[in-house]
């Protein structure tokens, strides 16, 4: 029987840098290298390794890498024998310099990331990555912020700029089936087929790999995932189920099963701080449009402040706070503690539902 | 000279328009020349309006006066005030920096301005530092910071193309004023680009850290005067709440921390009042002016 797909998807995997988040950024060289030592081994051809909120994240903000990020990324280069170690980059909070230092630890691969609607604070440091010979990845965060054919003209910016893929970047878990085909199929059609399209999914509405394989379908080539869903929120589409499905589809990963079943299960699960499943802060944020990251800050401030972490994600989307607003998830707690915001159980979603 | 100081604006752009509006309520100094180079320009349209002599033939003109003016107040873009600042300097004129070219002293006018009056050339840092640095400062001013660190959020509509295409300059120029002016040994900056509609407010969050020890009240009364005092420049300038006191933890090598939260509103001259990151710029301008228009009175007071 032939199988209903074929062609071929790259997995990037994230467990070193989303996952960053859920171990509030305590990685070790030690957990960096048994990580990326497993994963290449399995053949994962694309690992990512910086703070959650990329170079130049470790910050009271974001809170404090336990271990320099430049050297976790170069204890990776030196395990990784066949795949490349990719950095992240948020402009506002890193700065095109910090690229420099990151390939001279060794990265190859610079992903830059902006808000869905912001494309153009990346310029400068697409050029700065493809000057200093980075492969070179746009990601278009919280994308289910705007329509499909506003974030293709987003992509087209940071394609003009030099990202050779960009990425409908899903960072709260939000889409659901169909938006994020729609948002992959724009971008697609607009950007020209010299440059692919990604997907990187949360499992904030348990959609990650559903969503994946839609991203697929719609054209998308490079996927991310992490190894037992390690990451933000919720956390992301697990590596090895990514393995595992498109395996099933006939979509090749180049990755073998049993060996990122085993990465996962006995490098990844021993060391997580906590497992991320679809509780009630992690739905909220999904069906309410909130950046995964958000979710042990809003814990924290939560917690000093007495009031109901759910309740400050939920108000956090009435807001529509954006990735790297992780400050005024204090200032929600504070206001909330002194009845200034209202307080109850009600979650309302950013749009109108998108019907098919 | 007794008179009182003229001064002239370079650059009709939002920026230039709102710093008209605001010079013109100014009485220690007069506003007399507004220069453009688009001739179509609605800031120079409301200029000629309002009766200030014009141009849009740009700093030649200016330059030509018989009458130069005491103050020139740069707001077109940080290339241009490279090209300019000589020319101004060599006239005798002394200029106030809206753009990131830092050529001359960085100035926050609460915090170092007393300092800076006889400099050729200050400069306004960034709108984030003009928010953020005089906390830094007011903390600093009570206890050792031996890091600063501030999150601006600002709507997106309220970012030009200029800042968006070096918005690593934000980060950097900021980083460095909170160091040499708010008084942190090491200082960090980050920005945040927010598309919500309507716009959101200019928010500003101040993180410093501070000895566990150290007098609370005295830093809390410090954070709430300093307020008071930028207000009277920068009527949207607001404390969210009182500074906010974490306990020190490993992770931040021992020190507590204090939280200030900020909002600046705009004061809706010309600009919208949602950006309240660019008033809180034109609004230090025209303090920075007032106050050297004020110094240059009393030097000639007291010269022999």
């Amino acid at each position: 029987m032939t199988p209903p797909e074929s062609g071929t998807v790259r997995i990037t995997d994230s467990t070193l840098r989303d996952g960053s988040h859920a171990m509030r950024h305590s990685f070790s060289v030690e957990q960096v290298r048994a990580t990326v030592r497993a994963l290449d081994d399995a053949g994962v051809p694309v690992i990512e390794v910086t703070h959650g909120d990329g170079l130049g994240g470790s910050s009271f903000t974001y809170g404090y890498s336990s271990t320099d990020d430049l050297e976790l990324v170069a204890a990776a280069a030196d395990e990784a024998k066949l795949a490349k170690i990719a950095v992240l980059l948020l402009p506002g909070v890193g700065t095109a310099e910090d690229l420099r230092a990151a390939k001279d630890a060794g990265a190859t691969v610079a992903r830059i990331a902006t808000h869905c609607s912001e494309a153009n604070i990346s310029i400068q440091h697409f050029e700065m990555a493809r000057d200093l010979g980075f492969e070179t990845v746009g990601f278009l965060m919280m994308a289910h912020m705007i329509d499909p054919d506003a974030l293709a003209q987003q992509a087209v910016v940071m394609a003009e700029a030099g990202a050779q893929c960009v990425y409908v970047t899903d960072s709260a878990g939000a889409l659901v089936l169909d938006q994020t085909s729609d948002r992959v199929g724009a971008i697609a059609a607009t950007v020209g087929p010299e440059v692919e399209v990604g997907f990187h999914g949360h499992n904030n509405l348990a959609l990650g790999i559903a969503n994946s394989v839609f991203a697929y379908r719609a054209g998308a080539r490079q996927i991310d995932g992490a190894a037992a869903a390690l990451g933000a929120g919720s956390g992301n589409s697990p590596t090895e189920v990514l393995v595992a499905v498109f395996d099933r589809l006939g979509v090749h990963t180049g990755i073998d099963l049993g060996a990122i079943l085993a990465a996962a299960e006995e490098v990844v699960r021993p060391y997580m701080l906590h497992v991320p499943i679809a509780d009630r802060p992690s739905v909220v944020m999904g069906y309410a449009g909130v950046y995964s990251s958000f979710l042990l800050h809003a814990r924290s401030a939560a917690e000093r402040y007495g009031v109901p972490t759910h309740e400050v994600l939920t108000e956090a989307g009435r807001r529509r706070l954006v990735g790297g607003q992780e400050d005024l998830l204090i200032d929600i707690a504070l206001a909330m503690s002194d009845g200034r915001v209202p307080s109850g159980n009600g979650v309302v979603p950013q749009s109108e539902p998108e019907p098919v | 000279m007794t008179s009182t100081p003229t001064a002239a604006i370079v650059g009709s752009g939002n920026i230039g328009t709102d710093l008209m509006v605001k010079l013109g309520r100014s009485r220690a100094l007069e506003l007399r020349y507004v220069v453009g180079i688009d001739p179509d320009s609605e800031g120079l349209a409301k200029a000629r309006a309002a009766g200030y002599e014009v141009s849009f033939t740009g700093v030649d003109w200016l330059l030509a006066r018989d009458e130069r003016p005491d103050l020139v107040f740069e707001a077109t873009s940080a290339a241009a005030h490279v090209a300019n600042a000589a020319r101004y300097e060599a006239a005798g004129i002394q200029a106030v920096d809206l753009t990131p070219a830092a050529l001359g002293p960085f100035v926050v006018p609460v915090v170092n301005l007393v300092e800076n009056t006889e400099a050729a050339n200050v400069n306004l840092i960034t709108c984030g530092g003009q928010a953020t640095i005089p906390i830094v400062a007011a903390v600093s001013s009570v206890t050792e910071v031996p890091y600063a660190e501030i999150v601006a959020s600002i709507a997106s509509r309220s970012a030009g193309l200029g800042t968006r295409a070096n918005i690593d300059e934000f980060t950097r120029t900021t980083a460095r004023g909170i160091e040499t002016v708010g008084g942190a040994e090491k200082g960090k900056a980050i920005i945040v680009l927010n598309p919500a509609e309507p716009p959101v407010i200019m928010r500003d969050t101040v993180f410093c850290a501070v000895h566990p020890d150290v007098d609370r009240n005295a830093v809390a009364s410090s954070v709430l005067s300093m307020v008071s005092k930028v207000q009277r420049y920068v009527p949207g300038y607001r404390l969210k709440a009182d500074p906010q006191f974490d306990e020190p933890r490993p992770e931040w090598q021992g020190l507590a921390r204090v939280t200030v939260l900020l909002e600046v509103e705009g004061n809706g001259d010309y600009l919208p009042s949602y950006a309240g990151n660019l008033d809180i710029m034109t609004a230090a301008a025209a303090k920075v002016g007032d106050d050297l228009a004020t110094a240059k009175r009393a030097a000639v007071a007291v010269a022999p």
